[in-house]
C-alpha cells in the first residue's frame, strides 16, 4: 500500500524524523485554520499519489490564511493525471539551502535492503541513476544486522553529505531505519531531504509503501487505506478478499493461479488485436481475477458477480487448471455458482466461455455440457476459448 | 538423477497437524514421498495419518532430524510463525526447506533469508510457492502428482498454475524435476540456482522456464543461459498487459515504472537463444517439437 505524502510525514514524525509543521485539509476552512495555527507562509500541496503535481499546478506557496484557503479551493476537486484531488496538505514554506534524496527500499536482485542517498536531491532520482550513476551511493543493507550508527556513518560519508550536516544526516537515516523496520515498509523515499537556512536537516517530502502482508501485525495501517479513491469494483472484491485488479477492457476474466491468470490477459490480448471493440481500440481485457487453487462454487460465485457487474464487460472467461482442485468440482462450482446467483435475482445476459484442463478435465466438460446453460460455452483450449471470449465481446460493442 | 529433490528425500513436515499440512501431507504420501516425520511446537508425541500409516510429530526440527534423518522441511505453519520455521530448519542443519506458506511479510523473508545464507547449509525454495517434484520419486510442497509423469524435461516458474498447465501438456514426454520458485519478491531458489543444476543433471535433455512481470530474474537468468547453459531452454513470460504499478496477484509482480515489463524479459531471453512461446500453449508445442526431433 502506498502512503499519500501527508501520511509518510506523520509516520516519519512518529519516528522522531524532523519533518515541518502542517496537517491535511479537506476543505478551504480547514486549510485556512492549519495556515493561522502555522503563523507564516504555507505551501499548499494536493495530495495524490502520482508524479508531476508542481506542473499541474497542484503545489501553490500562500502568504496568508486567507490566500491558503484560496489555493486549497482551487486545489481540491482537481483532476491530476487520472487522480482527484480530495486532500490537501498544508504545511510551514521553508527556505531551501539544499537538497538531499534518501530511500530505504527492498533490492530483489540481491535479495536484501538497499539504502539509496545522494547530495543532489530533489530531482527525478531514475533521472540521477541512469545520467550520474556516481552520484547515487547504493549500499547494501543486512536485514539482520540492519542500520546502526557505523552503518548510517558509512551510508553518509559513500553518498560525500557535507561534513556540517553529516552527523544530523547519521542520526535522520537512523531514525528513518527504525521507521522503515518499525512499520514494515519496502519502499521509504525522503525526497527532498533538505537543509534550511540554519543548518537544520529535515524531511521534506516522502513516499512510503507498506508490505500488506504484515497487517496481522500493524493493527493501525489499516486507516491508512485510501477508500475514496479505490475502484468501487476493486473495493468489492477486495471485501468478499478476492484478487481483483479492473482493467479498461471487455473481456472479464476468471481464472485459479496468479501466473495463469496474467497469461490468461495476454492470450485475450492477443485474440482480441485484430478485433474492433467499438470504441476506435481492440478487445481487451477487462480485468484481473485470481481466484485461488480452490475454486469453490462460493469463491466461483462472488467472482461471477463482480464481474458480471462491471458495465464494461460484454464476455466472460473462465480459465480454470484442474490441479488439486480437479475439473469436476470446478464444473459443479460454476454450475452452482450460476444458479446461486440466479437465485438472488441477479440478471445476467453475458456469454460466458469456459475452458477446463487438467484433472478429471472431461467429467467436468461432462458436467457443464449436461447443465447445457445458455449462457454457457466450453471450449477445450485456452487459445481457443479466448479467441472466442474475444469474438464475442466484439459482437457485443 | 534430477535435481534436489529424489527418491532418498526424507520429509519432515512442519505444520503437519495444520489443515493444509495434513490434506498435502497425505497427498504428498500418495505420490510417492518418503515423509518421515511431523513438526509442531506443543504436540510432540502425537502421530498423524499419513495414508500409508502413522506419522511422528515432534516439537521441534532438530529432534525430528535427529530421530528421523529428515533432510527435507516442507513448511506449512501461517506468515506470522514462517519466518520462526525456517530459523529452525536450518539450525538443524536441513539442506533443503521448501516454503509453501503465502502471505509471509518482506522483511520476515529477507531476514530468514540473509540467516540460511549466512549459515550455508539450507537450500530455501520459495516462499509463496507451490514446492518442487521429481515424478515418480518425491513430491516435496502441493504440485499435484498424477497430471505428469517421468521424464526428461526440468522447469522452473515461478507460477504455479502455469507449472501444473505445462506438466500436463507435456504430460507424455514427462519431467525430470518441476521447481516451482514462487512469485513473492524475495526468493530462496532463483531461476538461475534451477538453470545451473539442470545444466549439470544428466536425466535433464531440456529446460522449460517460465517467468513474470517484476524484478528482473529473468534478464539475468538470460545472461546465465547465454553464458553457462548447453541445454535447449524454452521460455514463457506471463503479464504484458498488466498494467504498471499494480500487483497482479502475486505480491513480486509488479511493473515499476518501466522496470520489470514482460516485454524486457522475452527480449532479454530471446537475445540469450531462448525460444519464448506467445502462450502456455505454442511453448509446451515449441518444447514438444524440440523433445520430438530429439528422439
Amino acid at each position: 500500500m502506498d502512503l499519500m505524502e501527508y501520511q509518510a510525514k506523520d509516520l516519519f514524525a512518529k519516528h522522531g524524523v524532523p519533518t515541518l509543521p502542517g496537517d491535511v485539509a479537506e476543505t478551504a476552512q480547514e486549510a485556512r485554520a492549519i495556515a493561522e495555527e502555522i503563523g507564516g507562509p504555507v505551501v499548499v500541496k494536493a495530495q495524490v499519489k502520482t508524479g508531476g503535481r508542481g506542473k499541474a499546478g497542484g503545489v501553490k506557496l500562500a502568504d496568508t490564511p486567507d490566500e491558503a484557503a484560496e489555493r486549497a479551493g482551487a486545489i481540491l476537486g482537481m483532476d491530476i493525471k487520472g487522480h482527484t484531488v480530495r486532500k490537501v496538505l498544508v504545511a510551514q514554506a521553508s527556505e531551501i539551502d539544499a537538497e538531499y534524496y534518501f530511500s530505504y527500499l527492498l533490492d530483489r536482485t540481491n535479495r536484501t535492503f538497499l539504502a539509496m542517498a545522494s547530495v543532489e536531491g530533489g530531482m527525478d532520482i531514475e533521472e540521477v541513476a541512469a545520467t550520474k550513476p556516481e552520484a547515487l551511493a547504493r549500499i547494501p543493507v543486512d536485514a539482520l544486522t540492519g542500520v546502526d550508527d557505523a552503518k548510517a556513518r558509512e551510508i553518509v560519508e559513500a553518498a560525500r553529505f557535507p561534513a556540517d550536516v553529516a552527523d544530523q544526516v547519521v542520526a535522520v537515516i537512523g531514525q528513518l531505519w527504525t521507521a522503515f523496520v518499525a512499520e514494515d515498509a519496502t519502499l521509504l523515499e525522503v525526497n527532498p531531504l533538505v537543509r534550511t537556512p540554519e543548518g537544520k536537516i529535515v524531511a521534506l517530502d516522502g513516499k512510503v509503501t507498506l508490505d500488506e502482508n504484515a497487517d496481522f501485525r500493524q493493527p493501525d495501517h489499516a486507516q491508512l487505506a485510501d477508500v475514496d479513491a479505490a475502484n468501487p469494483l476493486e473495493a468489492k472484491a477486495k471485501e468478499k478478499g478476492l484478487n481483483y485488479v479492473k482493467l479498461d477492457g471487455e473481456v472479464g476474466i476468471i481464472g485459479n493461479g496468479a501466473g495463469l491468470v496474467m497469461s490468461t490477459l495476454d492470450v485475450v490480448a492477443y485474440a482480441g488485436e485484430a478485433l474492433d471493440n467499438g470504441r476506435g481500440g481492440s478487445v481487451k481485457p477487462a480485468n484481473f481475477l485470481d481466484i485461488g487453487g480452490g475454486a469453490s462454487a462460493d469463491v466461483m460465485a462472488d467472482g461471477l458477480e463482480i464481474i458480471l457487474g462491471d458495465p464494461d464487460v460484454r464476455s466472460v472467461f473462465v480459465n480454470v487448471f484442474g490441479g488439486i482442485t480437479a475439473c469436476d468440482a470446478v464444473a459443479r462450482g460454476i454450475v452452482q455458482a450460476l444458479a446461486m446467483l440466479q437465485a438472488q435475482g441477479e440478471h445476467f445476459e453475458k456469454p460466458i466461455v469456459v475452458r477446463l484442463d487438467g484433472n478429471n478435465a472431461e467429467e467436468g466438460r461432462r458436467i457443464l455440457d449436461e447443465a447445457s446453460h445458455d449462457l454457457v460455452e466450453l471450449i477445450d483450449t485456452m487459445d481457443g476459448a479466448a479467441g472466442r471470449a474475444a469474438e464475442l465481446a466484439a459482437q457485443g460493442a | 538423477m534430477a535435481i534436489f529433490l529424489n527418491q532418498d528425500s526424507l520429509v519432515v513436515v512442519q505444520g503437519i497437524t495444520g489443515s493444509e499440512g495434513g490434506k498435502h501431507t497425505l497427498r504428498m504420501v500418495a505420490s510417492g514421498t518418503k515423509i518421515v516425520a511431523g513438526c509442531t511446537p506443543g504436540k510432540g508425541g502425537q502421530t498423524v495419518d499419513g495414508g500409508a500409516g502413522e506419522i511422528p510429530v515432534f516439537d521441534s526440527v532438530a529432534e525430528a532430524v535427529e530421530k528421523t534423518a529428515a533432510n527435507v522441511s516442507v513448511i506449512f505453519v501461517p506468515p506470522k510463525f514462517a519466518k520462526a520455521a525456517v530459523v529452525e530448519t536450518v539450525d538443524a542443519g536441513v539442506p533443503l526447506c521448501v516454503v509453501i506458506t503465502e502471505g509471509i511479510t518482506v522483511h520476515d523473508t529477507a531476514a530468514f533469508f540473509q540467516y540460511a545464507e549466512n549459515s550455508g547449509t539450507t537450500r530455501i525454495v520459495g516462499p509463496n510457492c507451490p514446492g518442487l517434484i521429481t515424478p515418480g520419486q518425491s513430491n516435496a510442497g502441493i504440485i499435484p502428482a498424477d497430471i505428469t509423469r517421468p521424464g526428461r524435461i526440468g522447469l522452473v516458474s515461478k507460477s504455479g498454475t502455469l507449472t501444473y498447465q505445462m506438466m500436463y501438456e507435456l504430460r507424455d514426454i514427462g519431467f525430470s524435476t518441476a521447481v516451482g520458485i514462487g512469485g513473492d519478491p524475495i526468493i530462496g531458489t532463483t531461476h538461475i540456482d534451477c538453470l545451473a543444476a539442470f545444466e549439470a543433471d544428466p536425466d535433464t535433455d531440456a529446460i522449460v522456464m517460465i517467468g513474470e512481470i517484476g524484478g528482473d530474474a529473468e534478464e539475468r537468468a538470460a545472461d546465465y543461459i547465454k553464458a553457462n547453459v548447453t541445454k535447449p531452454v524454452v521460455g514463457y513470460v506471463a503479464g504484458f498487459t498488466a498494467p504498471e504499478g499494480k500487483t497482479m496477484g502475486h505480491a513480486g509482480a509488479i511493473v515499476s515504472g518501466s522496470s520489470g515489463t514482460a516485454r524486457a524479459k522475452q527480449e532479454a531471453l530471446e537475445a540469450a537463444g531462448v525460444q519464448v512461446g506467445k502462450t502456455p500453449s505454442e511453448t509446451a508445442r515449441i518444447m514438444r517439437e524440440l523433445m520430438t526431433a530429439r528422439g
